[in-house]
């Protein structure tokens, strides 16, 4: 069984991640479930995982990131999902650049310098049209399930505009579309190109740097990659859990507790 | 005038309020003199001196609530040349300063609403919002509010003032003057100069009449005299913060300001200033900072978010960062040395084109960059204002190049100077945090 020296939690507004480091800051484990609204409850759950895997976790410190991470009372630190992200994907990934996570509830674009340092970084939590909320909304209403949606948007040659900015107004937008006869992937892929376009102003007002980083639940969506490296033009990349660099950053401001 | 109102007057301002207020001064003192002064554990007790800004801002508010049955009254904007209208004797109500007032007390959202009820839209600036609705309810933290004889706008602030005061205008229906001031993208040209120049000469002929008296020329030097030296005070002390650690945190110069704005041109604004720049003098002499280990010091641009400023001086402070320089508090130091007593006329003409929102976005950006290097400054926080446009318009761009051209670090910030409707606390939180937490790695 391997050794875990630093763990990180990310309580985030739709997934709640852990990860566990061993002394090299390697991901040795993680776990990773809906959000459930009693957080502290649910990260005292996958503690007692942790625990049942690696044994006790005394003098192993968490570190909290996420929305969610005052809750967390077992936290020897809170850092936010800025810092987190940036220091995960570095870790991950061993070089600097503009990484942007699309969340659930939130996106944000980050600069991070050569040496792993956040340079700049811009957020989107004031408008659901530029998160997941977005696409998981819509495809609700279309009735396509969330993990077929983007193999289906990019299985279209056609692709209509969808004007309203707004995810509320998207959907009904969306709805007068289906009224039209209109194909479903078609619209889709309009539906993912209004989100894209969204995220890449938000990455060109802190500066692209190639290749793009990704990070995020919703980047696990194919159509989103492609499109966002059409809009920006950059090749794309990605780590191998990008749902969790999060946790993984948290884990990694912990080890540094351990050291 | 009615002897009756005028003894009322008297009584109740001269004699009642002012002893009360006293009694506060005189109370507050002996509580900062056992060190009770302040509540914060984060930031050192505010200055004594602040206790007698409350006075005479209560003061203000009080011969406000009598200024009916004694003399004229005139509203005006918070940029207009005001020094005529002070040399004949008008009391001079600021609504932008009672909105400031009335979002510092969480009264602003309400009246705002009484605003939005009466048709004003929410994209309406609040501190319009909160005097419309202030003027539609009669409710105000202050009291009353003294009915306008005269009104007076400018435009060096922004547009919005053109149709807030008409409103005003057809409300009470009373005369308005409106100075409009030519926008400088680079230089003040002579015959933007001589434009307003003849404006103000025709707003004095209005302004007489409605006094009923001529204006002497002797008070209006004085008064322009006293403007500039409650200036010149107000500059030395902002200049201060050039010590490290600083002694007067943008957040309390945020409350400190308003005599310079609603009070100049007043003696007992410059006897005020002069004290306070003696205060300040000490605590650099004793190395008093803002906050007991000062790490970061950071630049404010835009209005402050009045309703919130403990809580951001709270918050900031917990990271040991201090905001010691912003362009807002800094609008009203740099007219100082514009004006020039013996000749008001052409002085104010230039005086009122200067603040920084009559000017080109790049001089704005140039005052930062100066104060980058005057103040040592470590990071930049850009309140980009819902409420006020012409304030947030080019922060993009400005945020964009003291980031690369610059290498300061800086973070725009979304909030409304009045309306905590646009103002989310917990992203502003997440955003500042994460702002300390790279500040603090770089």
């Amino acid at each position: 069984m391997a050794k875990i020296e630093a763990l990180g939690v990310d309580v985030g507004s739709t997934t709640v991640k852990m990860v566990a480091v061993n002394d090299h800051g390697e991901m040795v484990w993680h776990m990773l479930e809906e959000a459930d609204p009693r957080a502290a409850d649910q990260v005292s759950r996958f503690l007692a995982e942790a625990a049942r895997r690696f044994g006790s976790l005394n003098g192993v410190p968490l570190v909290a990131t996420g929305y969610g991470r005052k809750l967390v009372q077992q936290a020897a630190r809170q850092v936010t999902e800025i810092s987190c992200h940036a220091m995960g994907i570095y870790a991950e990934l061993g070089h600097g650049g503009t990484l942007v996570d699309i969340g659930g509830q939130d996106s944000k674009a980050i600069r991070i310098s050569d040496s792993g340092k956040v340079i700049d970084f811009a957020m989107n939590d004031k408008c659901a049209a530029g998160t997941g909320r977005f696409l998981e909304n819509t495809a609700g209403r279309l009735r396509v399930p969330l993990q077929e949606m983007g193999q289906d948007a990019l299985s279209s040659a056609d692709e209509v505009p969808i004007s309203s900015t707004c995810t509320v107004f998207a959907e009904s937008e969306v709805i007068s579309l289906i009224a039209q006869g209109i194909p479903v992937p078609a619209i889709l892929k309009g539906l993912h190109r209004s989100l894209v376009k969204r995220v890449a102003a938000m990455i060109s007002s802190v500066g692209l740097t190639a290749p793009l980083m990704l990070s995020g639940g919703v980047v696990k969506n194919p159509a989103i990659r492609a499109m966002l490296a059409e809009e920006t033009g950059s090749a794309v990349t990605l780590p191998d859990h990008p749902q969790l660099m999060g946790a993984y950053g948290a884990a990694l401001y912990a080890l540094r507790i351990a050291e | 005038m009615n002897i009756g109102k005028e003894l009322n007057y008297q009584w109740q301002v001269n004699v009642l309020g002012r002893s009360a207020l006293r009694l506060n001064r005189i109370l507050m003192a002996r509580k900062a003199g056992k060190g009770q002064l302040g509540k914060s554990r984060l930031l050192t007790p505010p200055l004594n001196t602040s206790i007698w800004t409350k006075e005479l801002i209560g003061q203000h508010y009080l011969r406000g609530r009598y200024a009916n049955s004694h003399g004229k009254v005139a509203w005006v904007t918070s940029g207009a040349p005001i020094e005529f209208l002070k040399a004949l004797d008008f009391y001079l109500l600021y609504p932008e300063n009672h909105g400031a007032l009335c979002g510092a007390a969480r009264a602003a959202e309400g009246l705002s609403i009484e605003a939005e009820k009466a048709g004003y839209s929410r994209d309406i600036c609040s501190y319009a919002r909160t005097d419309i609705g202030a003027m539609l309810s009669g409710k105000t933290p202050v009291g009353r509010l003294p009915k306008p004889d005269l009104l007076l706008a400018c435009t060096n602030i922004c547009q919005t003032v053109l149709h807030w005061y008409r409103v005003l205008a057809h409300h009470f229906q009373v005369p308005l003057i409106l100075i409009d001031t030519p926008f400088i993208y680079t230089e003040m040209t002579d015959h933007a100069v001589a434009f307003v120049k003849a404006q103000l000469e025709e707003a004095i002929i209005v302004a007489e009449k409605v006094a009923g008296k001529p204006l002497d020329p002797r008070r209006f030097k004085e008064v322009t005299r006293l403007s500039m030296l409650a200036s010149e005070l107000w500059l030395e002390l902002l200049r201060r913060n050039r010590h490290r650690p600083a002694p007067i945190s943008v957040f309390d110069q945020f409350t400190q300001m308003a005599p310079i704005v609603e009070m100049r041109g007043e003696a007992s604004t410059v006897d005020l200033y002069a004290a306070m720049l003696k205060e300040v003098d000490q605590r650099i002499e004793q190395g008093i900072g803002v906050v007991p280990e000062e790490r970061l010091r950071l630049l404010w641009d835009n209005l402050p978010v009045w309703y919130r400023l403990r809580y951001l001086a709270e918050f900031l402070g917990a990271h040991g960062a201090v905001i010691v320089a912003s362009t807002y508090t800094n609008a009203w130091a740099e007219l100082g040395p514009q004006m020039d007593p013996e000749h008001p006329m052409e002085s104010m003409a230039r005086t009122y084109m200067y603040p920084i929102l009559n000017r080109g976005t790049g001089e704005k950006l140039a005052t930062m960059r100066q104060m980058i290097q005057d103040y040592h400054l470590d990071g930049a926080i850009l309140h980009s204002d819902r409420s006020c446009k012409p304030y947030s318009v080019g922060q993009m761009d400005q945020r964009d190049r003291l980031m690369r051209q610059d290498d300061l670090p800086a973070l725009l910030l979304e909030a409304d100077h009045n309306d905590p409707r646009s103002y989310s606390e917990e992203q502003v939180a997440n955003r500042l945090t994460a702002f300390m937490e790279m500040l603090e790695a770089a």
